[in-house]
């Protein structure tokens, strides 16, 4: 719904503006919830997680646990360095066992805080994953293997215990599928290049902390197909929400199936970037977007009164399926935030 | 400010072959030898000129004795090299012309064990390359009882060699991870080396007199033509050149999936244990085709796994009785007498986490690199990243004694996690009465405790310090804001230089200190 203004929300908490995504947080939230799974959220949902995330600071354990930033990120840079090093383990034949033995513990340590902060339960949650956390906390391959929650942590812990991983999502989503449809409608003959380009996007997040399993280094190969797909536009037809819920959940159960559901999403881009309304969208897409775009209280009165409709439907399609593939990271983040930029002077621009 | 001092041993000598002394308040060097152990064959010796000092310069004998030249030269600086022959020889400085800077050393040069066998006359070391070196001492003798205890080069082999696992596609490594002696039962020496697969069981025996006076062949060993021989003679032993021999006298190979961390010789002498990190294999030392799982702590679902074996060793008097330890910082001591697989332990010792010390990093320093029975069999030592702690095997619930090694390194655990030094496996060593314990630390430094008194000292390993008369002083490491002259500060510390392989004399204060690639022995001033 208001996702186009997350995106610009979500690079704030990297630099300083902690609070205003705090604030922002659960009403994007809720509604992205809403849309990206429908059967499982209601109104009530909503509610509940917006409330929860005011009731938070109360918690003493969570609260306390949190209460420091450098704590958090010092937890999020020793996950993402234990994640490299499991990565650089795997790739050995035979790894000091007892190294890595103790790599993937420190890493299960970390998600176990998490789960105790509230977050992590919330990520598995949003990821569909059957079982209690603990339960998932077991097994080392899907530590290994569903990163993304982890290297979303970066947003998280500004935001508390919210949800991470959402955020990046419709973070990410957004800044691609926008650059998706601007470049696409500005130079229509590079469809190729941009198609690569989003790829290499989720290459790049995948690379960051995604690819441990050999299953999941396929998924990256694939990207190369995935981009051919969508140039060719090759006969996908609308898929709809609940299709592509049902594919995030098998994403994260089975890597395998990862390729085709990028296929999907790369898929989805080529329809809607093909469909006769793309051109008007984009431009009521960026009716609204003024010089006073960044301006944050704007954004702000944005975000919380009128929800958005039109093109931004189409992006909320996009963005739950998108999403388990895409790792926002504040790399991610900024780096959202600078094509952003790039789209923008385009825009003006033309 | 007088040096604090480990009271049992007034003084120390460092040697290989050479002596440092330490006195009451401070350590003297009198002289030292290193063995630069980037060597390759024992066949070219040559010792730099010192020309400082006047000694005689020149390519020693192949003998591993002493050259007979050098007799009187106890109190020079020199050096053993086992070189290439073009090797150059750095003699910028003076005083250090016996050092060179050896920075070049390979990888394969790094010293990875140290043990002295049961009487403490030979030591063997081990490096990365699967070469095994053992050093003899020097039997005391009236006219120069200063050179008691000099250790010198004995025998040299290859025990390894790189291998190819065509089944897993993948290289074997030759190092030596560990190497014990078997006790000496005739005149023969017997080791035991391992690497990450296979254990080797190594014979090395003396040879100084050789048969002459064959009938059916010649002194070349060519069989003679039996028309030439005419009369018959008595065959007799002549005195040679003595020779040192080792010889492979067992493979005990295909018996470890993982890697092999410790060996371990049970007091039956009989059988011994290797342990890899997932299992414990039981071995009789004559039969190579079959040994017996003892301990499987291998999950059915890899993907459980969250605890690996660190290391094991056996009950120095009891046969039935070994303790092994675990990644999680725990020791599980076993009986064999209650059950052939030894999966449930009959002793848990395990000390609960201090909740104002947790970290993530918990578990990583508490994982147990090391585990030593005491001689006496009462006690048990462990070494953890941090800390040593000396356990009562009555008592399972915390340790009787724990002893810092480096606690200033724990506010450095993320970048030591980052550097992968926290995954160091650092070794720890009992003195013969079980009073001391050392370990070894980073730049070149190991500490030793005195149980007794609770003093410890941090003495450093270094060819810099290795001046002849200079004083060993005990180094000390800056924790506060401000440091002192002497005082090293934490974030100066080298930690590529560390010292994880430490040995201990049976039953005398000789130490000897592996320091990446270069030994060191220190001994007690004897006279």
């Amino acid at each position: 719904m208001h996702l186009v203004v997350v995106v610009a929300v979500m690079c704030f908490p990297c630099s300083s503006c902690v609070f205003v995504t705090f604030r922002l947080l659960p009403l994007w939230l809720a509604g992205h919830r809403d849309r990206s799974r429908p059967a499982m959220f209601s109104k009530g949902t909503k509610r509940k997680f917006s409330d929860g995330e005011d009731e938070m600071p109360d918690d003493g354990l969570a609260g306390a646990k949190v209460a420091s930033s450098a704590y958090s990120l010092q937890r999020q840079s020793l996950l993402d360095m234990s994640l490299i090093k499991l990565q650089l383990c795997h790739m050995l034949v035979e790894p000091n066992l007892c190294r890595s033995v103790l790599i993937a513990n420190t890493v299960r340590q970390i998600q176990e805080e998490m789960t105790h902060d509230g977050s992590w339960q919330v990520v598995s949650d949003s990821l569909g994953v059957e079982g209690s956390p603990s339960e998932r906390l077991v097994a080392t391959e899907v530590l290994c293997r569903s990163p993304s929650p982890s290297s979303t942590l970066s947003e998280q812990e500004l935001e508390r215990d919210t949800e991470p991983r959402l955020y990046s999502l419709v973070s990410y989503d957004d800044s691609s599928c926008r650059e998706e449809e601007v470049v696409a409608e500005v130079i229509e003959d590079d469809n190729e290049a941009l198609c690569s380009e989003a790829a290499s996007n989720v290459c790049l997040s995948g690379t960051m902390s995604h690819c441990w399993e050999p299953g999941e280094l396929r998924v990256q190969q694939n990207n190369d197909d995935i981009c051919e797909d969508s140039r060719l536009g090759s006969g996908d037809e609308d898929v709809d929400v609940e299709e592509e819920d049902e594919d995030e959940e098998e994403e994260q159960e089975m890597s395998q199936k990862e390729s085709k559901t990028m296929g999907q999403v790369f898929g989805t881009f080529e329809i809607k970037n093909g469909s006769s309304g793309s051109e008007s969208a984009l431009e009521e897409l960026f009716s609204d977007v003024d010089a006073s775009y960044y301006d944050l209280d704007t954004m702000l009165t944005g975000m919380q009164s009128t929800p958005k409709i039109g093109p931004y439907d189409l992006l909320d399609n996009l963005g739950p399926s998108h999403g388990p593939t895409s790792i926002g990271s504040t790399a991610n983040c900024r780096s959202d935030l600078n094509e952003l930029d790039h789209i923008m002077e385009i825009i003006v621009g033309s | 400010m007088p040096c604090p001092h480990i009271p049992f041993a007034l003084r120390y000598a460092c040697l290989i072959g050479k002596l440092v002394f330490l006195q009451a308040s401070h350590y003297y060097f009198r002289s030292v030898l290193i063995l630069n152990t980037a060597a390759t064959a024992v066949g070219c010796w040559c010792r730099p000129s010192t020309n400082s000092s006047g000694a005689p310069a020149g390519p020693l004998t192949p003998a591993p004795a002493l050259h007979p030249s050098m007799k009187d030269e106890l109190f020079l600086p020199q050096i053993l090299m086992l070189s290439q022959m073009d090797e150059e020889i750095d003699t910028r400085k003076i005083n250090n012309s016996f050092l060179r800077d050896h920075n070049y050393a390979t990888e394969a040069d790094i010293i990875s064990t140290v043990e002295f066998n049961s009487t403490g006359e030979l030591l063997a070391t081990g490096d990365k390359g699967g070469r095994v070196v053992v050093f003899q001492r020097e039997q005391e003798s009236k006219n120069q009882p200063h050179r008691r205890g000099e250790y010198n080069v004995y025998s040299t082999f290859q025990s390894h060699e790189p291998e190819f696992d065509y089944l897993k596609s993948l290289e074997i490594e030759e190092k030596i991870n560990k190497i014990r002696w078997l006790p000496q039962q005739n005149a023969a020496y017997f080791l035991l080396s391992t690497n990450d697969k296979t254990v080797k069981l190594w014979k090395i025996s003396e040879r100084d007199k050789r048969p002459e006076g064959y009938n059916l062949k010649d002194e070349d060993g060519r069989i003679r033509d039996p028309t030439t021989i005419t009369a018959l003679r008595v065959p007799v032993l002549r005195p040679m050149d003595l020779m040192v021999e080792a010889t492979p006298r067992r493979v005990f190979s295909n018996g470890h999936t993982y890697h092999i961390n410790s060996i371990s010789i049970n007091s039956d002498y009989e059988t011994y244990m290797s342990t890899d990190d997932l299992r414990i294999n039981l071995w009789n030392l004559e039969i190579t085709n079959r040994s017996f799982n003892i301990v499987d702590i291998k999950p059915t679902n890899m993907e459980e796994l969250t605890e690996v074996i660190t290391a094991a060793e056996f009950h120095p008097h009891q046969c039935n009785t070994f303790v092994y330890s675990s990644s999680k910082g725990s020791i599980r001591l076993c009986d064999m007498r209650a059950a052939a697989l030894c999966d449930s332990h009959s002793k848990f010792f395990e000390e609960p986490e201090d909740p104002s010390n947790r970290s993530f990093f918990s578990e990583i320093i508490s994982s147990i690199s090391d585990v030593k029975f005491s001689h006496s069999g009462r006690y048990l030592m462990t070494r953890d990243y941090l800390t040593i702690k000396v356990w009562d095997l009555n008592m399972e619930n915390k340790p009787l004694e724990t002893y810092q090694v480096h606690d200033y390194l724990r506010s450095k655990l993320c970048s030591l996690y980052e550097n992968d030094c926290i995954f160091d496996k650092f070794e720890c060593v009992w003195n013969g009465s079980d009073s001391v314990i050392m370990t070894g630390s980073y730049n070149n430094f190991f500490r030793m405790f005195d149980r007794n008194t609770k003093r410890d000292v941090t003495l450093e390993a270094s060819r810099e310090n290795s001046k002849p008369r200079a004083v060993l002083k005990p180094r000390k490491v800056c924790v506060g804001g401000k440091r002192r002259k002497d005082e090293i500060s934490v974030d100066s510390l080298d930690f590529s230089k560390k010292i994880l392989h430490t040995a201990w004399h049976p039953n005398e204060n000789i130490i000897a200190v592996a320091a990446t690639n270069n030994l060191y022995i220190f001994q007690d001033k004897v006279n």
